[in-house]
């Protein structure tokens, strides 16, 4: 809500908006000549990472010295908060599209080839052969891609569910830690989320080569492999950036950041990391379970 | 707790010349490097429109070639859509929300400067598309596949310039409902604020919403061209029509981000010329908000030939429809605001007068498109063409001229010249009608969108047409030099310029200090409320 007290931090003007500017423009730049064949596109990529990887450590160290130095009032901290809630929804609706596709893909466009409802023309003339079954195993009416198992739930994804959610009760008891001030129950805690994200990535790169190597599972595979691995992997990708972020957190808390009363950067790193938890239950059950 | 106040700033050497633009901090800086940019791509974008419109003076092939009229309509939708219309939306929020509300600046100010700057680097990715190899994209802004999978060596810059414009237009609406909601002076309550605020809030949710499902669309077509994915691809078990769905899941609340915030600026302009306050504010802000609600769950009446099951048509029929109910509600209080008001006609109020009326035209075009079995007959159609400009030129665009000329003088602490802008009103609104209505009759006579021929028995309107759009358009150089000359110079403004202008922008300076509200104001005295107690 609006206060009356206390001025507003309006800070300086600021080149670092420019420099993500640049490094974003030149990542995309080279990616996209990579993708039409042109090689140096890789050099341009490696030039934007490094000058977005130099561009956050720069943005965010200022925040975070702003914020150390007692520049920020709790106005200043509900616009962060505001901030990184939107933030948060925008990933969601980012997710809904993928899950939108599954659902429509399993509910709507694969009965439809297998002769439901209007489908029937096109399933006599087109695939008369095609059977529409979830998973899908016989790759689409169209057979590209070659033979595939799909991946089964209860193996490695399991595993994986059981470390995520373990993952979010450390870091709801490191924050517990931060709020009682236990420093170093509160260092413990997110060192062990951080290493549980970590080992969840290592999981899911097995489970990856698994499904290449033995499974025959592929991006080609048909719509099961292209949902499969966008969802699986942009929610991995969710899950790098999110164990960076409490990666850096935890050096914050090592050197003595934060207070009980006021952590923002925590709790936001926090709110991540759950919605990456709940993105993830989301997939186990419908990617690989139901 | 520190208060380091943005005063302190005041005494700070700004960088000068270009790096002030480049690294400020400041909403109205960003307001009007916004604005500017804006304008830039207004005449590039229309500039494309009178390539089309040159094609189709006459029937056959006379100047380009069909890929490039098609990589022209293709271009000339993404420009005024993401190019002009938002960003012009952004930048008058960013110009006027603190103002309107009693802040200091935007919420996240240095955010703030990045969602702008965003913003050329991603226009010259795309414009630079039209020089590569296989030509720019020319399977329609809408990007359908599998068409738009045969363009050449622009598409992976295409999809990454509208994942760039998307994490511009998210930034900047997380900011707009930050600032809204944690920058308001006390006393400025929620039901207080102008109805300006409340569509942009309304409008920066539609925003969060649906550029995310736009990015994962898009990324889609990515991963079908590169990566092997079978998303759009039936005979891997995917559906084409799938991404008719994603796109318009976006689309249709996109044009209500094209809209709502054009509501707000007429819902201010028309109370200020009619000396009355608005009629049935709060009944506003609930129209506002069930549009977009609608916005959501209508998506499919852009598809109706596609091939969809009969419930799916008719569910998105009736909902369809059903938008015009709050519309109407906005309409009549524009309409009941201006009922025995003492009106006075100056330019910011001809626009609005002509925004009512001619969108309305454009709403009712719309409602003859929501009808499923006439749509199969419309779809595809230069009504559909017709229908999209009239809410969109004499809508949105009349909407944001309005805006201008109505807080310019504000802004620049200058009367701008009325009988050049009268000047511009009428030209505008005689040639957008020449333009855009012959349409309705080619469109209904059969006359197909995005080809470059068409049959001899369309020439008489395409030519009426043409002549509109060169004279619209050459109009807008009226405005371009007028907005100049208000800047370097003219009448001074007063601070409350209008003598029935309400609101707090009006109790500042004309120009406005450069922070707005470094105290913030007593909203009830300022606004001659009776105290919220």
């Amino acid at each position: 809500m609006a206060q009356a007290e206390s001025n507003y931090f309006v800070p300086h003007g600021s080149y670092w908006p420019i420099t993500g500017s640049i490094a974003v423009c030149s990542l995309m730049v080279g990616f996209s000549n990579l993708l039409n064949g042109a090689m140096w596109g890789k050099h341009l990529m490696i030039l934007g990472a490094v000058i977005l990887i130099v561009m956050l450590f720069g943005w965010f160290g200022d925040v975070i010295k702003e914020s150390e130095s007692g520049t920020y009032n709790n106005q200043v901290d509900t616009s962060f908060r505001w901030g990184m809630f939107w933030f948060i929804f925008s990933e969601v609706m980012f997710f809904a599209a993928f899950f939108g596709a599954l659902f429509y893909t399993r509910v709507y466009s694969l009965p439809w080839l297998g002769g439901e409802g209007t489908g029937a023309t096109t399933n006599s003339y087109l695939w008369p052969s095609f059977e529409a079954i979830w998973p899908l195993t016989a790759n689409g009416p169209g057979e590209i891609g070659g033979e595939f198992q799909t991946m089964g739930a209860w193996g490695l994804p399991a595993v994986n569910t059981a470390l995520l959610l373990t993952s979010g009760v450390t870091l709801t008891w490191a924050h517990h830690a931060l709020k009682a001030n236990h420093r170093g129950q509160l260092i413990i805690g997110l060192f062990l989320t951080v290493a549980l994200g970590a080992i969840f990535m290592v999981v899911q790169s097995i489970e990856y080569i698994h499904a290449y190597k033995d499974l025959g599972l592929t991006l080609g595979s048909g719509v099961y492999g292209s949902t499969f691995f966008l969802l699986t992997g942009f929610h991995g990708m969710h899950v790098t950036i999110g164990a960076i972020i409490l990666f850096v957190i935890l050096i914050r808390c090592i050197r003595g950041h934060f207070k009980p009363e006021n952590h923002f950067g925590f709790e936001a790193a926090a709110w991540y990391w759950h919605f990456v938890d709940v993105v993830w239950l989301g997939l186990f059950i419908f990617v690989y379970w139901v | 707790m520190s208060t380091t106040t943005a005063d302190d700033h005041h005494d700070e050497h700004h960088p000068s010349g270009m790096m002030r633009w480049i690294t400020t901090t400041n909403h109205k800086d960003i307001g009007t490097l916004y604005l500017w940019f804006s304008f830039i791509m207004f005449f590039i974008g229309g500039f494309m429109a009178l390539i089309i419109r040159t094609e189709l003076f006459q029937p056959g092939m006379q100047f380009v070639d069909p890929q490039f009229f098609n990589s022209m309509t293709t271009m000339h939708a993404i420009i005024m859509i993401f190019g002009v219309v938002m960003p012009a939306f952004t930048g008058l929020a960013n110009w006027l929300i603190p103002m309107m509300i009693g802040g200091t600046d935007m919420a996240l100010p240095r955010m703030n400067n990045w969602s702008f700057w965003i913003l050329p680097f991603a226009f010259t990715m795309m414009l630079s598309t039209l020089f590569m190899d296989g030509g720019g994209p020319a399977g329609g802004w809408t990007l359908y596949p599998p068409l738009s999978l045969q363009t050449g060596d622009a598409l992976p810059f295409v999809i990454f310039a509208i994942h760039f414009m998307g994490m511009s237009s998210i930034m900047g609406a997380i900011n707009v409902v930050a600032t809204i909601l944690n920058m308001r002076a006390p006393g400025m309550t929620l039901m207080r604020m102008p109805l300006f605020v409340w569509t942009w809030l309304i409008t920066a949710y539609l925003l969060i919403a649906v550029m995310p499902v736009l990015a994962g669309g898009v990324t889609m077509l990515l991963t079908d061209k590169f990566f092997e994915t079978s998303f759009f691809n039936a005979a891997g078990g995917g559906d084409p029509v799938l991404f008719q769905h994603i796109f318009w899941f976006f689309g249709h609340p996109e044009v209500y981000i094209l809209i709502l915030p054009s509501f707000g600026v007429v819902s201010s302009i028309i109370p200020t010329f009619a000396r009355k306050p608005l009629f049935g504010y709060s009944s506003m802000v609930y129209a506002t908000a069930s549009i977009a609600f609608l916005s959501f769950i209508v998506w499919a009446h852009h598809m109706f030939t596609v091939g969809m099951p009969l419930a799916g048509q008719l569910f998105f029929m009736f909902a369809t429809m059903l938008i015009a109910v709050p519309t109407g509600v906005k309409v009549f209080n524009w309409i009941s605001t201006m009922w025995r008001g003492s009106m006075t006609f100056e330019t910011p109020m001809l626009f609005s007068i002509a925004f009512i009326i001619l969108f309305t035209i454009g709403g009712f075009s719309g409602l003859m498109l929501a009808i499923t079995p006439a749509d199969y007959q419309y779809h595809d159609t230069y009504f559909v063409v017709a229908h999209f400009h009239y809410v969109l030129v004499p809508g949105s665009i009349f909407a944001i001229i309005a805006a201008v000329y109505y807080w310019l003088p504000k802004w620049t602490g200058h009367m701008y010249n009325e009988f050049w802008g009268k000047t511009h009103f009428w030209l505008s609104t005689i040639f957008v009608n020449v333009t855009f209505f012959p349409m309705h009759f080619v469109g209904l006579a059969g006359m197909p969108r995005r080809i470059p021929d068409y049959a001899l028995q369309f020439s008489d309107y395409n030519q009426i047409a043409t002549i509109g759009a060169f004279g619209f358009g050459f109009a807008q150089l009226i405005f371009l030099w007028l907005v100049i000359a208000t800047i370097r110079g003219g009448a001074k403004a007063t601070d409350r310029v209008w003598e029935g202008a309400e609101g707090l922008e009006w109790t500042l300076t004309s120009p406005p200090p450069y922070h707005s509200f470094t105290t913030p104001p007593n909203v009830e005295a300022e606004l001659g409320l009776a105290s919220h107690k």
